[in-house]
């Protein structure tokens, strides 16, 4: 006998601007039972289940609780559905301990007693296995402690559905499997949980049932045990759809950078990338796949001297001298005075690539404000730099002057791109390039990375949809937890291959994670 | 002994504007609002208290001490109050830069407080404008407070308002301890995004916790007036009183129950220039300097040490729109 | 299942106005000055007892700022002194760093000079004017560098600390004016002998003013169109994108305040040089505070700011002029200009905001 449902989505329609990202979904929630929310990045999981909890509200369709039409606007009005997600941004206040947050804003009756707070923590805890010491503080805490402390908070506000977006993606393997021991506690309990993921390996390890989204359309509910990974990637990826990007033979292939077992952990000390090595080549389009998070940004960011990595090298042949260059341990500034052409367009366009505020002119200058003699700035060359960038790429905007914060997002990476190339690289690295422009826009981008293959650069190419990446790219390197779980021919590989990589280290440990 | 006692006692009358002005600007901050009016609230406070007490004294039949008292204790905190709310607005609800709208505060607060301290009586039309009344029952020490010794003159040889501000701090340091209240405003302050998805209405305790904070600070203003100075307005001798609170509450890194022997250190390092021997006129100045640098030194130490308790409220000075999320 | 509903459509709703023009933000501005001095107006007739008619304050005030030649280098003079130190914040507030110690690197500038005139009596007067303006420029410069050092060093809060500054920066004074003063316990250092301007084509204050109207277009165009102007801004705008060009952002935010301290100390040296001729510490008279809401208001502008500053003066001028007219004292200028700054200050919300009643809701932000 199925078990009762406790939510039930009925043609749930949700547009962003002209961007839809969940189209007609229907889709039940059971108590009792463990549904896995399975998608690539972008097809909409994580926006159907906020609007679940009270963040965004559905254009179309209805959300019922228990059988009946429930009206959600804010995550309060959740809470009171007894509907409780754990979001990725963890939301609690650093200064304050567990029990402090857990409790933050009810209204509980009788006397403020942190203690008999704490006291009904630990029963919580107890009853489901978690472990927790309720007067410790938010900062000195590890990830998977205050994914703890949100959890037990929204059980301690008595939700008897829970949602988890992506809970895994912070967490070691050991912190896994100690989560979803938790997981199977709670459902035995009668809660329904709803786990957002794209790791396969978990999906089958943890749910009962499979839901697939894919580009924001609702594909089908499966068993978990009528799927086998193989049977979820061709839900997930769907059929290969052909785009028609153009794909130039290379030629004169040179390698231009090389990594050798790069080694790098952030400041929380997390290691983001773990022995990575690869060369990128003139005249070739390397792509890198992985799921968000694997370590694409801090590879980029090392080899641009914005990271400090802690072991390994980064070398760069310099095509006009001969030269090998370093560029380890070096500053943006230091790696550009040695004649290194190095174009990056980070994914943080506006917060990173551009100043938001100011208008186009000024940001071409932030490549080369420096340029000339004197304390003035030159604002003739860049100038007509912009005004070349605004026709060649058909950038629409009022003026050269007008502030780029107010183009729209295809405008603006047109822009920074234009920007990038103008420099005449030698290399150009692109991370998620088209994320968020229109299929035109898209396009231009691909020539533009295209032609500069032609010319010789080696082009680096972070991205998300493998359609686009086996299509456009020569080689495709894959990243998992910031290791490198294999480069692929773009021309003979498929989505399935990569779609597993990106969820499995082979590494020589031997412990492959996806078991 | 005596002398020590004396200066303790001295120590204590410094101390009371900084204890008030001091709490009242830590609640404010902890609910993330930079208020640097405080110096102008604490002005206009004291001298609404003291105008409040003139007219009656000078209009009434048969004045009443205690009467007075409480008309130019009420007269002093709501005006203290509406000054803040004026901040409030603006920086709440209008949404202004926190600073620029304390430091038009401030001198609209300073302004306000000297003006009227200063012609109250041109504008009333009368000579003379000693409240000595008011004062003296302001200053109505416990009756006992004369046999009790050197600890009678150091702890009980003061009006009211000295107890008033004790109760007030230890009190602020439960509220922000050991409430329900204290710990959602503690939230506002630190990252209001959290507070405000957890169901708590950053507005109201912005709100509440700026004016009550104000109204505290408008209290200094008053002890000022009516007990330390008896009664008058001197436009220069208030000094910097106000900005030595703001610096009392990085001193003490935002505690209240620690302000209470914060504000006697810097009231004692304010006088103690008289009684150390053989100062020099200038180097008693340089005395008096000393609690800024400390303060300068506590702020750079806190920073240093990334210690995270220590730290100033995490979202103070910034604003919070729901919308920016 | 009975569930209350929190989440109710609000009153108000706001949106950020993106396109709003030059006219209209200049009509909400216009329009929030008016109600002001209408309002203030209002005070004046009020604390004035009504002797003073409706629209006779206005021209009270006019009178006041500029009544005769000698009242009107006076006002040309106080925008000066204001307009100078509006100007050092300038380039520190593009930056958002939230220098509020003019006050006190104007104090500095000030002690400096003056203790080049105590300590250096021989100097030739052209040389003693050199020598003091240098003082001042490393006072004012070194009084903005410390909390800069630790802003960029350790992050340590730069509001808090420069405010401090200040009252360090007066306790110096304080000590130097008793080593200085004219007879003990006068807390007098009486009109220096020596380092006044001389009168430029005859004029009272005549080099503050041509100093100040110099330095306003010079930071003008350092703001606008040198190199380290440029870098200033996007160390204002983002962090992160200095760092991704390039940008020392270490040594621009010491630089930058170096520069800041520096015009502060500019300013103290135009105040003993042309305009007191001695030191206390109500010289600066708290215009480092007031220079912070002139820059502010004037988008950190200095053209602008030459607007802002020019309100402020006339109020405080005209208003001074009024009370002591009527034998009241001047601080009735400070609750003017109190009321005037919040009229403005609030006024900035209509110009970067939209207000819908309620009506149904459309589209929720991305």
């Amino acid at each position: 006998m199925e078990n009762k449902a406790a939510i039930e989505l009925r043609g749930i329609t949700k547009r962003f601007g002209s961007v839809v990202a969940n189209e007609n979904i229907s889709l039940t929630i059971r108590k009792g039972e463990i549904l896995s929310v399975l998608g690539e990045n972008g097809s909409g999981k994580t926006t159907l289940m906020n609007m679940i909890a009270g963040i965004y509200h559905p254009d179309e369709g209805q959300i019922l609780v228990n059988g009946e039409e429930a009206a959600i606007h804010s995550p309060k009005d959740a809470y009171d559905y007894k509907i409780g997600m754990i979001h990725q941004h963890f939301k609690l206040v650093n200064v304050l301990t567990a029990t402090e947050n857990i409790i933050l804003g009810l209204k509980e009756k009788g006397r403020y007693n942190v203690e008999k707070s704490a006291e009904r923590i630990k029963q919580i805890s107890n009853a489901y296995g978690f472990e927790i010491d309720p007067h410790k503080k938010i900062y000195e805490m590890s990830v998977s402690e205050k994914q703890t402390v949100e959890i037990i908070k929204v059980i301690y506000r008595g939700a008897e559905i829970l949602i988890l977006d992506e809970p895994t993606a912070v967490l070691t393997p050991q912190e896994t499997v100690k989560l979803f021991q938790i997981l199977r506690n709670m459902k035995q309990d009668g809660k329904a949980i709803v786990i957002i993921t794209h790791k396969l390996h978990e999906v089958l390890s943890i749910s009962d049932k499979v839901a697939v989204l894919r580009k924001g359309k609702y594909i089908g509910t499966v068993e978990t045990q009528n799927a086998t990974e193989k049977s979820l990637t061709e839900m997930m990826v769907g059929k290969a759809v052909s785009l028609n990007i153009e794909r130039p033979e290379t030629k004169n292939q040179e390698v231009r950078l090389s990594l050798t077992n790069v080694n790098m952990t952030n400041k929380e000390g997390v290691a983001m990338l773990k022995n990575v090595s690869f060369t990128a080549k003139s005249g070739e389009i390397l792509g890198i796949a992985g799921i968000a998070g694997s370590g694409q940004k801090e590879l980029l960011e090392s080899i641009a001297g914005l990271r400090q990595i802690q072991s390994g090298s980064i070398l760069y042949q310099n095509p006009q001298t001969g030269k090998e260059e370093n560029l380890r341990d070096k500053t943006p500034m230091q790696i550009r005075n040695l004649g290194v052409r190095l174009s990056f367009v980070p994914e943080d366009r506006l917060g990173m690539g551009l100043v938001g505020n100011m208008g186009i002119t000024d940001n071409m200058m932030l490549r080369s404000y420096k340029k000339g003699k004197g304390a003035f700035l030159q604002r003739k060359q860049p100038k007509s730099l912009a005004e070349k960038i605004i026709r060649e790429l058909e950038i629409v905007t009022p003026g050269s002057d007008t502030p780029v914060r107010r183009l729209s997002g295809g405008n603006v990476q047109k822009v920074l791109v234009g920007r990038e190339i103008e420099a005449a690289p030698t290399v150009l690295m692109a991370a998620y390039p088209v994320r968020g422009l229109d299929i035109n826009s898209s396009y231009t981008i691909y020539n533009l990375l295209n032609k500069q293959k032609e010319n010789g650069t080696a082009v680096i190419f972070v991205g998300e949809d493998l359609d686009v990446l086996i299509e456009l790219c020569d080689r495709i390197l894959v990243m998992c937890h910031g290791q490198i779980s294999g480069i692929v021919d773009g021309r003979k590989t498929t989505k399935e291959d990569i779609g597993i990589m990106m969820t499995t280290v082979k590494n020589e440990t031997g412990n492959e994670e996806s078991k | 002994m005596d002398a020590i006692a004396y200066f303790l006692q001295r120590t204590i009358a410094q101390a009371l504007p900084l204890l008030f002005g001091s709490t009242g600007e830590i609640l404010t901050e902890k609910s993330g609002n930079l208020n640097l009016g405080i110096p102008g609230i604490m002005v206009a406070g004291g001298v609404a208290g003291m105008i409040s007490a003139t007219v009656y004294e000078k209009t009434a039949a048969n004045p009443i001490g205690i009467v007075s008292v409480c008309i130019s204790f009420l007269f002093a905190i709501l005006c203290a109050g509406l000054v803040s709310l004026i901040y409030c607005f603006l920086t709440v609800t209008l949404r202004a830069n926190q600073n620029v709208t304390g430091l038009a505060i401030t001198i609209f607060g300073t302004g306000f407080g000297n003006f009227f301290g200063g012609a109250i009586g041109k504008l009333m039309g009368i000579n003379d404008i000693s409240i000595l009344m008011t004062v003296d029952t302001y200053k109505k020490t416990l009756p006992f407070a004369k046999n009790l010794g050197w600890f009678g003159t150091i702890f009980l040889e003061h009006g009211f308002l000295f107890y008033l501000s004790i109760i007030i701090a230890v009190l602020a340091a439960y509220i922000l301890k050991h409430t329900r209240t204290g710990l959602n405003l503690r939230a506002v302050g630190e990252n209001p995004a959290t507070a405000d998805a957890a169901g708590i209405s950053v507005t109201k305790y912005k709100y509440l916790a700026t004016c009550i904070g104000g109204s505290i600070a408008g209290l200094g203003g008053l002890y000022y007036v009516m007990d330390y100075s008896r009664g008058t307005w001197d436009t220069q001798s208030f000094g910097e009183r106000g900005w030595l609170s703001i610096a009392l509450v990085i001193f003490v890194i935002w505690n209240p129950d620690l302000a209470i022997l914060g504000a006697a250190l810097f009231g004692g390092l304010y006088i103690a220039d008289v009684y150390v021997p053989g100062l020099s006129g200038a180097q008693k100045e340089l005395f008096k300097m000393l609690p800024y640098v400390v303060t300068i030194l506590v702020l750079i130490l806190t920073s240093r040490t990334k210690k995270k308790k220590n730290q100033p409220p995490e979202s103070l000075g910034i604003p919070y729109f729901r919308e920016d999320r | 299942m009975k569930v209350k509903h929190t989440g109710k459509e609000p009153l108000i709703r706001l949106s950020k106005r993106t396109d709003i023009s030059i006219f209209q933000a200049i009509a909400v501005r216009a329009a929030a000055i008016l109600i002001a001095l209408l309002l203030c107006s209002l005070i004046v007739m009020a604390i004035t007892g009504g002797n003073t008619g409706f629209f006779q304050v206005y021209a009270d005030m006019f009178k006041g700022s500029f009544g005769s030649s000698r009242r009107i280098m006076m006002f040309l003079r106080d925008i000066s002194a204001l307009l100078c130190l509006g100007l050092a914040l300038a380039p520190a507030f593009r930056m958002k760093f939230w220098n509020i110690g003019a006050e006190g690197q104007a104090i500095i500038g000030a002690l400096a000079a003056v203790t080049v005139i105590k300590k250096m009596p021989f100097l030739p007067p052209a040389a003693m004017l050199a020598v003091m303006l240098c003082a001042s420029v490393i006072a004012g410069a070194v009084w903005g560098i410390i909390p800069a050092i630790f802003k960029a060093k350790y992050n340590t809060n730069e509001t808090l600390f420069t405010l401090m500054m200040n009252y360090v920066a007066m306790q110096l004074v304080r000590c130097c004016v008793i080593l200085w003063e004219r007879q003990p316990g006068s807390n007098d250092v009486g009109i220096l002998p020596a380092g006044n301007f001389p009168k430029l084509f005859g004029v009272d204050y005549g080099i503050n003013i041509l100093v100040v109207a110099v330095l306003t277009v010079v930071a003008y165009i350092y703001l606008k169109y040198s190199k380290q102007g440029y870098e200033i801004a996007v160390v204002g705008e983002s962090v992160n994108t200095a760092k991704y060009t390039g940008i020392n952002v270490k040594k621009v935010i010491i630089r930058t305040m170096a520069i800041s301290g520096a015009i502060c100390g500019i300013a103290g040296f135009l105040l003993i040089a042309g305009t007191h001729h001695t030191i206390n510490t109500g010289i600066v008279g708290g215009e480092g505070f007031t220079a912070i809401i002139v820059a502010w208001l004037a988008k950190l502008n200095p053209f602008y700011m030459l607007l802002t500053s020019f309100l402020v003066v006339f109020l405080n001028r005209g208003t001074a002029q009024i009370a002591s007219a009527c034998g009241l004292n001047s601080y009735a200028s400070n609750i003017i200009i109190g009321v005037v700054l919040f009229f403005i200050i609030g006024c900035e919300f209509f110009i970067q905001y939209k207000l819908f009643l309620r009506h149904p809701r459309k589209k929720e932000g991305v």
